[in-house]
């Protein structure tokens, strides 16, 4: 089993550790189109998983960004604020949203690998 | 307007060149249309801005009245919209509104007298799409009968607008670069019988380019053949009217709003205003002597969080003083923007209010529009 993980809504975790990165996928980016803003998750704040983390927001609409993970941000992308394209051009490295510390570890059990996470896309 | 998910999408003429060049296509108006190119909203809109973008516009409605003369034409019409026709000349266009009795929008309008001394009586309509079928309803049912109502549903619409617009257009009609902004003129291109205005949605100069369903894929190929043309989607159209400060229907004017509280009394002549004679006139001379309850004001956040449609602006007090009725980034200003009805008292520009985003009140200032100079063709 690979460290990343998906979320049916386009979100991607990487586990490293007890730490998780996470961030929006390259489909969920190239649907969005140009991201022209991004509210990330406050340090300190404890996420729960599957609820509104951050805001991502293109020409035409916001979108709301969940939690694939509990826990608590421990370290927000603040990057992004003065440069939300980065969203589109390295979404999966550079444009991460968050880090959170990882609250309980099974949660990741009800996500996609990589792998399924493909098949998932070719449905769409 | 119309609702979407009661009939099947329709397809402009265009649509096959669309998903050729790589469109996401979107339904608007009961039509497919395309809502970007691969390249992105922001390219687009940057595009439009430096040269030249081409539209495909042909969802909208296009019709002729058709009297006796110009008076007797331009008389009919003034009994259902505000502005002047009367003195129109040949070849000049307008923007107005048709009226409800109580002065609210039904749709909003641009009004053109046929350049052609023998098209004298002729006056060309464009309406907005998603209200194209309530709008003829409403010409047949007041029009008298001396005036006869001919829809051109096989008649496709091309915008063409930025700065490099009249140099590239000229190339094919020569006699456009010398227009004034808001005239009209026909011509051919290529021997294809053409109606050409100088008009447009995006604050830049440009042309709207009226043509048959059959020739429109031949000129908008010919068009995007030119270096300074890319196709640009309905995603930039919205972003560059919002920094132009331009109204669009169903946002800033619906059956509540007044033209008056929509700030485009402009478009209501000297005539007009003091003699009446148009659906809603009561209300209108009203809010134009004693000042409208509530305003179209542009709105500028400070912070970088664009504020969207619905969003509640509220004054230092806390208190509700309006709502935002289009909000985004705006590419050239690069920065969000938005516009909004608010109670007179907060209308005056400079006024600081807060707008509430996601449960968070964010400063913002009211401000003069358009966000982005407009520079149209002034000769």
């Amino acid at each position: 089993m690979g460290n990343t993980h998906y979320t049916k809504d386009h979100e991607y975790v990487r586990v490293e550790g007890d730490v998780a990165t996470f961030g929006i996928t390259d489909y969920a980016q190239s649907q969005l189109g140009d991201v022209v803003f991004v509210e990330v998750p406050k340090v300190g704040a404890h996420l729960k998983q599957g609820a509104e983390a951050a805001v991502v927001e293109s020409v035409k609409a916001a979108s709301e960004v969940y939690a694939p993970v509990s826990g608590e941000v421990i370290e927000s992308n603040a990057a992004l604020e003065g440069t939300p394209a980065t969203v589109n051009e390295d979404p999966e490295g550079k444009g991460w949203f968050g880090k959170i510390k990882l609250a309980n570890k099974s949660e990741l059990d009800a996500l996609m690998s990589e792998a399924d996470y493909k098949t998932y896309l070719s449905t769409l | 307007m119309t609702d979407p998910a009661s009939a099947p999408t329709k397809r402009t003429p265009l649509y096959d060149l669309h998903v050729a060049l790589g469109a996401r296509i979107v339904p608007f108006a009961g039509y497919d249309m395309p809502v970007q190119y691969p390249t992105g909203i922001l390219t687009e809109h940057q595009w439009t801005r430096t040269e030249a973008g081409l539209f495909d516009v042909s969802h909208m409605g296009q019709c002729f009245l058709i009297g006796a003369d110009h008076e007797t034409t331009a008389r009919a019409l003034e009994t259902l919209i505000p502005a002047d026709i009367v003195n129109l000349k040949p070849g000049q266009q307008r923007y107005s509104q048709f009226l409800t009795e109580d002065g609210g929008i039904l749709d909003d309008i641009m009004v053109t007298r046929s350049a052609l001394p023998e098209e004298d009586g002729t006056l060309m309509v464009v309406v907005n799409a998603g209200c194209k079928d309530q709008d003829f309803a409403h010409l047949a049912k007041h029009l008298p009968k001396t005036i006869k109502l001919i829809l051109a549903p096989h008649r496709a619409l091309l915008a063409l607008q930025g700065p490099k617009a009249a140099s590239v257009l000229a190339r094919f009609a020569p006699d456009v670069a010398t227009m004034p902004f808001m005239s009209a003129l026909s011509t051919k291109i290529d021997g294809v019988p053409v109606h050409i205005s100088r008009s447009g949605y995006s604050g830049e100069d440009g042309y709207e380019i009226s043509i048959h369903e059959d020739k429109v894929r031949a000129l908008a190929e010919k068009l995007l053949k030119e270096s300074e043309v890319k196709p640009i989607g309905l995603g930039a159209r919205d972003s560059l009217r919002l920094e132009a400060g331009l109204c669009l229907y169903g946002h800033e004017l619906d059956l509540t709003t007044s033209p008056v509280e929509a700030n485009i009394q402009w478009s209501i002549q000297k005539r007009r205003r003091e003699d009446g004679g148009f659906p809603g006139y009561e209300r209108i001379k009203r809010e134009l002597t004693e000042g409208p309850k509530r305003k179209r004001v542009g709105i500028k956040p400070e912070g970088r969080a664009p504020a969207r449609e619905g969003t509640e602006i509220h004054d230092d007090a806390g208190d509700k003083i309006g709502v935002v009725t289009s909000g985004g980034f705006g590419p050239t200003l690069n920065g969000p923007c938005a516009m909004g009805y608010v109670d007179t008292a907060h209308a005056a520009l400079g006024t600081r209010v807060s707008l509430i985003v996601r449960g968070t009140p964010m400063p913002a200032e009211i401000t003069a529009m358009p966000f982005v100079p407009n520079r149209f063709y002034r000769g």
